[in-house]
């Protein structure tokens, strides 16, 4: 069965027109999702993570940045083709998004209710008051309490979990085969973090959504993907299932972040320093891209680019000395 | 045994919300109630909890930036209300911050150097000739290089600018600092780093710190006692040990689980601190809450040695 979505070898570039330069912010991403499948995507700020979701729904700032190559193909269709009035059919309907910010992707002065409706009438030919149902039973289905007196509400009247509630029902409103989630979490409260990714998940198995999950924060991985993707300046390091990453990570880039995670449990330990910086987009890098900050970096490093290729079954990794564990 | 460092007694801060025609507050928000806790030189102190439930009120009570509406701080042993001016600016050097946000807390048109001659200059410490020494000394201590005296603020990258803002922080040889979520706004190598190097402060110089974050592991890593807050109240207190292995108040379980990622059973979300609910504050999100918990107020009683805790059921939990 061919793949949901499939991003293959997708470079995007940002141009600097002032200094007339061109910096690197994707160097070839390939991500494979099927259907029903949890990708998650890793990475510090500046890695690219936020770029791949937002090339697969043409939401690149362009310019300065421009996909330079690859293929973003969803279903029959490749997205990177895809001009104008086409986006209709795909935007919000065929992939629904979530965004960190709630209360920024909400728009201020139109209640909450009304928004939603809008949504499902721009993508499907219903009556107004067959839309107000929906959107009432969509509120009921994400949990929030009373959802004749929340639709009339704005959303600075409401909580930041409430208007991510809010924006996960707008999102699934009209039936979307994949769910795009970047850093839905962020902004929350600790307790309110885990019910909206909960409510997330439990959404996206009901409705057997796709998810591509994009997060910074490697504990709410562990136990709420299938697989994860750990993106280093613009290219996939390594992924796999969550437990074999966590217990066997490849890459030393990975390894570093695992340690570098302070916990409980390694009070009185210094945490593991990844040294150096993350390379700035329009730095020049032969080899490979973490070869400057690896520990275990050889000369080869420095000369040739690893592939990426696969390790162990199922789990890839970029680099040439995997730690091999 | 001397006096505490720093002792904090029953502390409350109120902010008024709303005015009559007068002008006169007609409407508090408790940010925080009741607290207390004390700091030993070279103690780490925790402070953990969710937006909204006072523990950066309590970390600006702590080096003065608020006065308490009751209650007092003690530095050294005085009464912090009770200095007058000068008093006070003698002290004040000995009792830092660094703040959350290093793009807000540095300013953008002051050099580094300026950035770290100004508190000597306030508090009249090191001669002018041996100040730019000094400094390029507090410079590598935080990891940074003489070189970035001259820079401004926005050549940094955040980790750095945190770095600048610790610097300042050490430039009147604190014995204690106030860190307001001082990692949170970092990438996790980043935030290594900076934990790591304030780990190394505190073992070479013994520099106390009251550490304040939402992210119980962060404040667990490091931190000897840690004091739990909810809704301006304290919840539990204890050694960072006992209270990280055998949490008692279902509070601090909840926020334990959900910060190793794993499912959380709890309802709603922290209410507006303007409105506490009765009784016990967390009980319209407690999954074992009865009747007596919304009609009792919970203080914090005596659990164990070293250890506190505001719940009347925690030995059944």
């Amino acid at each position: 069965m061919a793949p949901l979505l499939s991003i293959e070898n997708l470079k995007v570039v940002l141009k600097d027109f002032g200094k007339n330069q061109t910096g690197i912010i994707l160097r070839g991403i390939n991500l494979v999702l099927n259907e029903g499948e949890r990708l998650a995507l890793v990475g510090e700020s500046g890695c690219g993570k936020s770029m791949t979701a937002l090339s697969v729904l043409n939401l690149l700032p362009q310019p300065p940045m421009e996909i330079l190559s690859g293929e973003i193909r969803f279903k029959d269709k490749d997205l990177t083709r895809l001009r104008g009035e086409g986006w209709r059919e795909i935007r919000g309907k065929e992939i629904g998004i979530v965004f960190q910010e709630p209360l920024t992707s909400l728009n201020p002065v139109i209640r909450v209710g009304e928004q939603i409706a809008e949504m499902i009438r721009n993508h499907s030919n219903i009556s107004e008051s067959t839309a107000q149902e929906k959107v009432l039973s969509l509120l009921n289905e994400v949990g929030l309490p009373d959802p004749e007196r929340i639709a009339r509400q704005y959303p600075h009247q409401l909580s930041g979990g409430m208007c991510q509630r809010v924006m996960i029902a707008m999102a699934i409103s009209c039936g979307p085969s994949l769910l795009i989630a970047d850093e839905p979490t962020t902004a929350l409260d600790v307790t309110v973090q885990t019910q909206i990714l909960d409510l997330l998940f439990q959404m996206t198995e009901q409705h057997r959504l796709a998810v591509l999950f994009i997060t910074h924060d490697l504990r709410i991985v562990r136990n709420h993907a299938d697989r994860v993707a750990i993106l280093y300046a613009g290219q996939v390091v390594e992924e796999g299932r969550p437990d074999e990453i966590f217990s066997h990570p490849q890459h030393p880039y990975t390894e570093g972040l695992l340690e570098a995670l302070p916990e409980f449990s390694h009070k009185g330990r210094p945490l593991f320093n990844i040294k150096g910086l993350v390379p700035s987009p329009f730095e020049k890098i032969t080899g490979c891209c973490f070869a400057s900050r690896c520990p275990r970096a050889k000369e080869n490093c420095l000369l040739e680019e690893p592939e990426l290729f696969e390790k162990s079954r199922g789990q890839w990794v970029r680099c040439f000395y995997p730690s091999g564990r | 045994m001397g006096p505490m460092l720093l002792s904090v007694r029953k502390v409350t801060k109120n902010f008024p919300v709303a005015r009559g025609v007068l002008g006169r507050p007609t409407a508090f928000v408790k940010a925080v109630d009741n607290v207390s806790l004390d700091i030993e030189p070279g103690q780490i102190v925790g402070v953990v909890g969710e937006s909204g439930c006072g523990k950066s009120t309590l970390g600006r009570c702590v080096v003065g930036l608020h006065t308490p509406t009751q209650g007092a701080v003690l530095w050294d042993g005085h009464d912090l209300s009770q200095m007058n001016v000068q008093e006070r600016r003698e002290v004040q050097r000995r009792f830092q911050m660094v703040f959350q946000n290093p793009f807000a807390s540095l300013n953008p048109r002051q050099k580094v150097k300026e950035v770290l001659f100004e508190p000597l200059d306030v508090h009249g410490l090191i001669e002018p000739k041996e100040r730019l020494g000094y400094v390029t000394e507090l410079l590598r201590k935080v990891g940074l290089f003489a070189d970035d005296l001259n820079k401004y603020p926005h050549e940094f990258s955040g980790g750095q600018r945190q770095r600048i803002g610790l610097a300042r922080a050490l430039a009147g040889q604190p014995g204690l600092i106030v860190l307001d979520e001082p990692v949170s706004s970092l990438d996790v190598s980043v935030q290594a780093s900076i934990l790591n190097l304030l780990a190394q402060l505190n073992r070479e110089q013994r520099i106390s710190y009251l550490f304040i974050s939402h992210d119980l592991q962060v404040v667990g890593y490091l931190s000897e006692k840690v004091l739990v807050m909810y809704l301006g109240r304290m919840v539990e207190e204890g050694n960072t040990d006992q209270v990280l292995r055998t949490p008692r108040h279902p509070y601090t379980q909840i926020l334990l689980s959900s910060s190793r990622g794993n499912k959380v059973t709890v309802k709603g979300e922290p209410p507006s601190p303007v409105q506490t609910p009765s009784g016990c504050a967390f009980h319209p999100r407690c999954p074992y809450a009865e009747k007596r918990c919304q009609e009792e107020k919970q203080e914090l009683a005596q659990g164990g040695q070293d250890w506190k805790v505001a719940c009347w059921k925690w030995d059944r939990l």
